[in-house]
Formats: structure tokens, sequence, C-alpha cells
């Protein structure tokens, strides 16, 4: 290490000779660190598993056009769309098909806790809407009252899950009506449900009484390939009469849904401060890791100024040092968060998870609010004069 | 004329404080130093000398009247000439002032890097030479707090005379040296004086060194109240 930021920085590396001098200092000064990326790790993870969640059940399904009810500003919201739009919609010769989407949701009674399940309806023998890893699961739903189970249920024991298949299903009762589960597919809990349930539009509507057919929650389109998506949706809208309703890209659906539940929503508003008060307590904290080093450090500065070291000088000790403790610190950091994470994650089973996106980022934000931290408080020593600060 | 006289204040005026408490501690000195030549200030405590010697050394901006220094106008100088003046200073501080993190010949070496970047085997022979000039070969890798004071003070010696200065500023840099190591100082600063030109100046209350001096400069109350040239100062 010292020989490596010898020959980086062409000189004594003053920096790691001034952190290291002191063990016990040095290791609080670690510590400091470490615990403003922690900090920052499970903030950050915790928003990030919002925008999992959120955008997960989009990949159960394949479409390139959502058409949904004015008021739908997520996949369960709103009211519903009338199925005879997806009629007209398919007038369009780049839309090439079409189907309807049922969202409920049921309960499924355990002996130790009831299962919130998510529930999706559609035609199973449509299987180019259908991620294929489900859409290969999708024949048994043909039979009335058959469902695929999110294997990742909330409070599923695995081996339970594990349990659940064609030859092996599990049935329970769901207002008066039999749900047998014959397989599983790999889902995951969100913010809303503890799981997710697919069956088909016939089930979804014997579990449902009060729904009709001729009204989804929402149409799925899928255009020719090669097709303008944007193009295709903006015609959608001028040629379906229905002027209230939401007619976008899927992609753009997924989007505007997430920053829905990021910004309006008031769990993401509340992930969202979190992450900054995470943020602004991470940076002071490094803020005073390193400007209590700089004015340990002052006396011995203002000698070095005194014998004609200019103020790049004493940046590039500080950004030496932003560096050794950005480095040493993250080590043990992003240690604890993922552990942090990991635990959390078990106990909610909501998708927690350290990202290689969080940990580029927590670490050249901790090299460059050590950087700054310490630029700041060697600002005292631009304008003194070197005599006043022996 | 600046290369006979490296160093040349007129009208020199230096305030403390601002507003009721503003006090001035220097008032109207005027001196020319010569090359080549030891000249001490001496004079009860808080009569100046150190604010004047700082003055001198770009240490302290000048708030009124003109100092020279190596040719160069001091009054209203900007950073980077300060700082180019710098490095071709050497200063021995009352407090030694050696970074604790560093040993012995790495603070010597920081004398050295200021000029800039040198192989690391040159820059530790010369540290290693120059720390055995004062005394010092036998403690070159340790650190000030395993050093006695005087030892501290010989590193600070060594660290300011390292990079060749042209002209040194004391501040009384035999205070924690025994009587032996003072004249030893005392003595490699005379014989840079005569080998190279190097201008010293330093404050002391050493009685020692006054024999050694080429010129006494008393100053009492922030004023020069006498200028002597000691006209046969002892040989070494």
């Amino acid at each position: 290490m010292k020989r490596l930021l010898h020959a980086l920085f062409g000189r004594l590396p003053i920096g790691w000779l001034q952190l290291t001098h002191s063990r016990p200092r040095f290791a609080a000064a670690l510590a400091g660190v470490a615990f403003a990326n922690v900090l920052v790790f499970v903030q950050l993870g915790i928003m990030n598993s919002m925008a999992t969640a959120t955008l997960k059940p989009y990949e159960f399904f394949r479409a390139d056009i959502l058409i949904s009810a004015g008021d739908a500003n997520s996949m369960t919201e709103g009211g519903n769309v009338a199925r005879q739009w997806l009629l007209q919609a398919l007038a369009d010769p780049d839309v090439v098909a079409g189907t309807g989407l049922f969202i409920g949701n049921v309960s499924w009674q355990r002996p130790t806790k009831t299962l919130g399940l998510t529930t999706y309806g559609l035609d199973p023998s449509q299987r180019q809407f259908i991620a294929p890893e489900i859409a290969a699961k999708t024949n048994v739903l043909q039979l009335q009252g058959a469902g695929l189970l999110d294997r990742f249920s909330r409070g599923l024991p695995k081996d339970e899950a594990a349990s659940i298949r064609p030859q092996t299903p599990l049935s329970f009762e769901v207002s008066g009506q039999t749900l047998t589960l014959y397989d599983t597919f790999a889902g995951g809990g969100g913010f809303d449900g503890d799981g997710y349930l697919m069956v088909s539009d016939q089930t979804y509507l014997g579990l449902f009484g009060a729904r009709s057919s001729a009204a989804p929650d929402h149409i799925l389109l899928q255009t020719r390939p090669g097709a303008d998506v944007d193009a295709v949706a903006s015609r959608l809208r001028a040629l379906i009469s229905d002027k209230t309703l939401r007619i976008r890209s899927y992609a753009a659906a997924a989007q505007e849904d997430l920053s829905y539940q990021q910004t309006k929503r008031p769990t993401g508003i509340i992930f969202g401060f979190g992450v900054i008060i995470g943020i602004l307590v991470g940076i002071v904290i490094v803020y005073q890791v390193l400007s209590t080093d700089v004015s340990d450090h002052m006396r011995e500065y203002a000698t070095f100024k005194a014998m004609g070291y200019s103020h790049s000088f004493f940046l590039g000790i500080v950004l030496e040092e932003a560096l050794i403790l950005g480095i040493l610190g993250f080590v043990p950091g992003i240690i604890v968060g993922t552990t942090i994470l990991k635990g959390m994650a078990l106990a909610t089973t909501l998708p927690l998870q350290m990202t290689l996106g969080m940990a580029l980022s927590v670490f050249v934000g901790t090299v460059i609010a050590c950087t700054l931290s310490g630029a700041i408080a060697t600002r005292r020593l631009v304008g003194a004069d070197p005599a006043d600060l022996f | 004329m600046s290369d006979d006289f490296p160093i040349s204040a007129v009208g020199l005026n230096h305030w403390f404080g601002t507003g009721e408490a503003r006090k001035q501690a220097v008032f109207d000195v005027d001196v020319q130093v010569a090359r080549g030549s030891l000249t001490v200030l001496v004079g009860p405590s808080g009569s100046g000398k150190t604010t004047v010697l700082t003055l001198l050394g770009c240490l302290r901006d000048v708030q009124d009247g003109s100092v020279q220094l190596m040719g160069h106008e001091l009054h209203g100088a900007d950073g980077a000439l300060l700082t180019r003046l710098r490095r071709r200073l050497g200063f021995i501080f009352q407090a030694h002032n050696l970074h604790e993190s560093l040993t012995a010949r790495q603070n010597v070496i920081m004398g050295l890097e200021v000029h800039g970047r040198l192989s690391k085997a040159r820059s530790e022979d010369a540290a290693s030479h120059m720390l055995r000039l004062v005394g010092l070969g036998d403690r070159l890798d340790y650190l000030p707090g395993n050093l006695s004071g005087g030892q501290k003070q010989r590193v600070a010696v060594a660290r300011a005379l390292v990079g060749n200065p042209d002209v040194i500023f004391a501040d009384e840099p035999t205070a924690a040296l025994d009587r032996e190591s003072g004249a030893n100082v005392v003595a490699l600063l005379k014989r840079l004086g005569h080998e190279r030109g190097t201008t010293t100046v330093m404050v002391t209350h050493d009685n020692r060194i006054l024999d050694q001096a080429d010129r006494i400069i008393t100053l009492e109350d922030g004023r020069i109240v006498s200028d002597t040239l000691n006209t046969a100062p002892q040989e070494d």
C-alpha cells in the first residue's frame, strides 16, 4: 500500500503515514466511513427493493402496449376496460394480437397465517402473452379452478412450495370455490401482497363472481415485429373512442407505475427520504472524520506551507486519505451492508439485495465526499499566514 | 544590489488585532542584510524579533512598508510568488514543528521534495547525509516521538538545510540544544555562509551565539535600538 501510494503520488505517502500513525484513531475513522456506507446501503437497498417489487409483475407478461383505465396509476389500481376497445385496437394493421388481463386479490387462509395473493387471470391458450418460464406450465390452467402459485410467497415454507407439483397438487377453498395449485413459478413478495397467483380467465371469473368477461382490468396488445410501438400507441389513442383510457407502451406503463410508487405513494416517498437522510448523515460522518484529521495536522501543514508547498500538495494529501479511507472503509461497509440486507430480505421476503450499481455509486460517492470534506477543511490554510498557524 | 543584500526592509510597520484591540508590534524598521552573513536579532520577549523574522521570511503578509527578498517585493506579493520564494528559504522554527507521523529521514526528505520529484534513493541519500552532519546518523528511522528535544531540533535544522537554501531564518534554533550541539549547529550555519554564501538571520537569546554573529541587531518595543557589526567575529 505504502509503495503503491508512493508511486501514485510521486512523493512520500504522507496521508497513509498520517492516518496509520495512531491505530485506534485509524480504526475509528474506518469504522466511521464503514458505518456511513452501511447506512446508505441499507436505505438504497430498501428503495431499490421497491423498484424491483413494482416491476416484478410486469415480467410475468409479454406485451408491447397496455390499455388501462384512466385512473390506473399502477397495475393493481384503477377501474376496468371494456373488451370492445380490444376489438377496435385490433383494427390497426400493426396490432397483431390482444388479450384481456384480470387482476384481483385472493386470500388463502392457512393455519398460521392468511396469505394475500395478487391474482392474474388470462386466457391460458394465449401463451405468447405470458413469460416463457410460466407459459410452459399453463396447460393445467385449462382445468377449471386450477392455479399456479408464486413459490416465493411470503409465509409459504420452502418445502411446502416445493411439494406443489402436477402429480401432487394442493387445494384450498376461496369464497366457496376450490382452487387447486398444480405448479409454481418464481415471483417474490412485494409491498402490496404476499405473493402471486396465476389462473385462467374462466377460473378468475368463477372466483370473482361480480366481474364480467367483457371488462378486464387491462388489455395487453402485441404489435407486428419491427413496428414503432410508441407510434402505434399514439395512433390507438386517436383511434379508440374512449378518450379517458391510458394507452401506453408496456415499458412506459412499467416506468410510470414505478415513478408513481416512488413519488406519489407514501411508502415510496418515505424510502426516498430515507435515502436522502442516509446520504446526508453519511456525508456528515465522513466530513467529521476528514476535517478532524486535517485540523489535527494543521500545525504540520502550516510548516509545509512555510517550506514552500503549494495548496495542490495539501489537496493531494487529502485525496490520498480519501482514497485510503474510501477503499478500506468500503470493505467492511459492503460486508456488513450485504449481511444486513440479506437478513432483512429473509425477514420480509422483499427483494432486498446488494447490486453492483449500489456498490459502485456508494464507493465513488464516499471518495468524492471524503475529498470534498478534506478540501473544505484545508481551505483554512489558503488565506492564513503560516506564522499564525504554528 | 539584491545580489549583495538578499534581504532589505524599508519603513516596515506591523499591527496585530483589529479595531480597538489593534496594536502595533513593529515600528518603522529599516534593515539590509548582507549576503553570506550571520545576523542575530536580540531583544527582550515581546520586542517584535519573531514578528520581524516572519515578515522577512514570507511567513506573514507585509502590511506596511517594503521588504525585498532576493530581488522580489513581498508587500502585496501573490501566493504563487510567496510559494516560489519559500522554496529558496530554510526555516528553523522555535517549536521544531516536525511531522509526528514521519521518521527523521522522511521529515528531512520533505525539505527536498518541495523542489520536485526525486528518485527515492537519491532523496534518501541526501537526507541521510544531512542528518549525519547534525550528528543523527544513528537515528535516521526514528519517529519524532522517540527523539529528545535536542534531537528533534537537529532534525529540523537538517530539514531546513537539505534543500540548499539561499537564506536561512532561524527562531531560537539552539534553545533545546546542549552546548556542544548548539555550537555545532552555529558552526554549520557559518560554514554554509562562507562556502555557499548562505545568508542567515537568527533570533536568539543564546549568548554563546552572539560571539559568532557578524552583526547583532537589538529590538525593543518593535523598534531597532542598536545595530552593531561584530568587527572581529571569532573564527570557528
